[in-house]
């Protein structure tokens, strides 16, 4: 209950922040783009291509809206009258997943107009697209986990933000960088990290279970990490 | 109500609190008073829970900070020295999201929240709880830290510097509201002004080099602090050194020093213990025939040992940095 007393206000401070506003009529402003030029050179009727396109977006997005998650807390010293509460280190760390997950629905949500568009224009496969949107989802849910992670390291937001694309461009840039070089072992090795493995079966429109186990795993992981290192800030 | 038994805290390789011990009984105004650095706030921070201790023992409403630390945070209030509040809240949301966090079910929480406005005087003069924390003067947020601690009623209330910053109108009646709030609640507060928390309290710990130097009731404290008793005079009539014999000749005189001023010889007296010796000085001088104009007791006041106390803190810290 705290948690989500904790993700409402969370919620509240990103409809006040400009940031957040910033970010997402930019990446609005590039999804579109990237969704106008596929439409000229493929002219396919397909939404594939936009969920690829955002899913590399977002390694961009996603830190720069959870940077001040607990780098803020740190900083202006709101996280002393937070942990006086009495509140459990999941109850906040669950608090801002949940605050910052609604948020990047909000703005998911945004791009159903290239879907409508496509309604509007052409037949887009609605299963592909449904079957997009929850890679989305997942995807999105991992991405701000290694985010909020990356925020409880530091009081410094711009740092936090650096951490989180560090990760994510390791997982989802570097790791297809060396499956594109195609040495042995390691090429099959970096398959099995690379997220865009996972999603770009998501993002044809085929479930793979495989995909749901990485995604949620990685989301546990990191949020399992945040705990962790918010715990041991008492300890140092 | 508080009891610190042998708590220390290091800070990697910096002390910053020694060996500390201390009680605080239920109902008492304690205030922690020391020089900045001297390991004020670290201690707060470890009574509330928010700071482990490295060794030593907290222990709050009979509840230890480290074993049951979320009973510990139930029952007490606190507002640290920074008051630290979310800028793009207005005051009510902010007081409704406290009051989530502090455990007050839904149908009590505007209850509450009109009690901490109105006790902190956020609704008067002018009504402030719709206004933006980030557009409030130092005072106001102040008031609105005080509003966030008392929420939910606790029986422990944990201040860092309450007043600092705040104009002298709002320091009398920051005092104020502590001094009543002190009929319902255990409150320890810290500060580096001495006048303050001898007028608000009822208890004073004076904490230095991260070790208590002194405990007790500002009465008690003036008496375990003030020196030797001297008594100031000065005459005419004679050379100096002959008066600085005759006096010493005097019983129960520890040492005198003569100083010229202005054709009068001043005389600084130290008697022995905490005796007055002014009787045994002034029959001493008519006999003699000197003329006397001014013949005064002092003791050394509680001032005169916080400054002693800091001092002796700066030195240390001087000589550390030196090394």
């Amino acid at each position: 209950m705290k948690a989500l007393t904790l993700a409402r206000r969370e919620l509240t401070g990103y409809l006040y922040s400009p940031i957040a506003y910033v970010i997402g009529a930019g990446f609005l402003l590039l999804t579109a783009g990237w969704f106008f030029l596929n439409l000229r050179i493929g002219g396919e009727a397909s939404l594939r291509p936009l969920f690829d396109g955002m899913a590399v977006l977002m390694v961009l997005a996603v830190p720069l809206l959870t940077m001040g998650l607990l780098s803020k807390e740190y900083d202006s010293g709101t996280i002393e009258t937070l942990m006086t509460s009495p509140v459990t280190d999941t109850q906040v760390i669950m608090g801002k997943f949940f605050g910052v997950l609604v948020f990047y629905l909000a703005l998911l949500a945004t791009t159903l107009v290239f879907l409508g568009l496509m309604l509007a224009y052409g037949r887009p496969d609605m299963g592909v697209a449904a079957m997009g949107y929850i890679g989305m989802i997942l995807l999105g849910s991992a991405y701000l986990s290694v985010g909020i992670f990356a925020s409880t390291l530091t009081r410094h937001q711009i740092v936090a933000a650096i951490v989180a694309i560090a990760i994510l461009a390791f997982f989802v840039v570097l790791m297809g960088f060396v499956v594109g070089l195609g040495i042995r072992p390691w090429a099959d090795l970096a398959a099995k990290l690379n997220a865009m493995t996972y999603f770009r079966d998501f993002s044809r429109g085929v479930f793979d279970s495989r995909g749901l186990v990485y995604f949620v795993s990685a989301t546990a992981l990191f949020l399992f990490l945040s705990v962790k290192t918010l715990e041991s800030r008492r300890w140092r | 109500m508080i009891d610190v038994k042998h708590l220390t805290k290091w800070y990697s390789r910096v002390l910053a609190v020694d060996d500390i011990s201390f009680h605080v009984d239920k109902g008492m105004i304690v205030g922690f008073l020391g020089p900045n650095g001297a390991g004020k706030s670290t201690t707060l921070k470890i009574l509330t829970s928010y700071l482990p201790a490295t060794s030593g023992k907290v222990a709050i409403a009979g509840h230890d900070v480290l074993e049951d630390s979320l009973e510990v945070r139930r029952n007490i209030g606190y507002m640290p020295e920074a008051v630290p509040l979310y800028p793009e809240m207005r005051v009510r949301e902010l007081l409704m999201f406290r009051a989530a966090m502090r455990d007050i079910p839904a149908r009590d929480r505007k209850t509450a929240v009109d009690r901490a406005v109105e006790r902190c005087w956020l609704n008067k003069p002018k009504d402030m709880t719709r206004r933006r924390v980030g557009e409030l003067s130092r005072g106001y947020k102040q008031r609105v830290g005080l509003a966030e601690s008392l929420l939910h009623n606790p029986p422990v209330l944990i201040l860092d510097e309450p007043t600092i910053g705040l104009d002298p109108n709002q320091i009398r009646a920051m005092r104020e509201l502590i001094q009543e709030l002190g009929q319902d609640h255990t409150i320890i507060l810290s500060s580096h002004i001495l006048a303050e928390v001898e007028q608000t309290c009822n208890h004073i710990i004076v904490i230095a080099g991260g070790q208590i130097v002194a405990d007790g009731t500002p009465e008690s404290l003036q008496k375990q602090v003030s020196g030797p008793s001297q008594v100031l005079a000065e005459l005419r009539g004679a050379e100096s050194a002959k008066m600085v014999k005759a006096i010493e000749a005097l019983e129960g005189i520890h040492k005198v020093e003569a100083s010229a001023i202005g054709g009068w010889t001043r005389l600084m007296i130290e008697c022995d213990g905490k005796s007055d010796r002014r009787a045994e000085i002034y029959r001493m001088v008519a006999e003699k025939g000197w003329q006397l104009r001014e013949l005064r007791h002092t003791v050394g006041s509680l001032e005169d040992f916080f400054v002693q106390v800091t001092y002796k803190q700066n030195m240390q810290a001087a000589g550390r940095l030196a090394q």
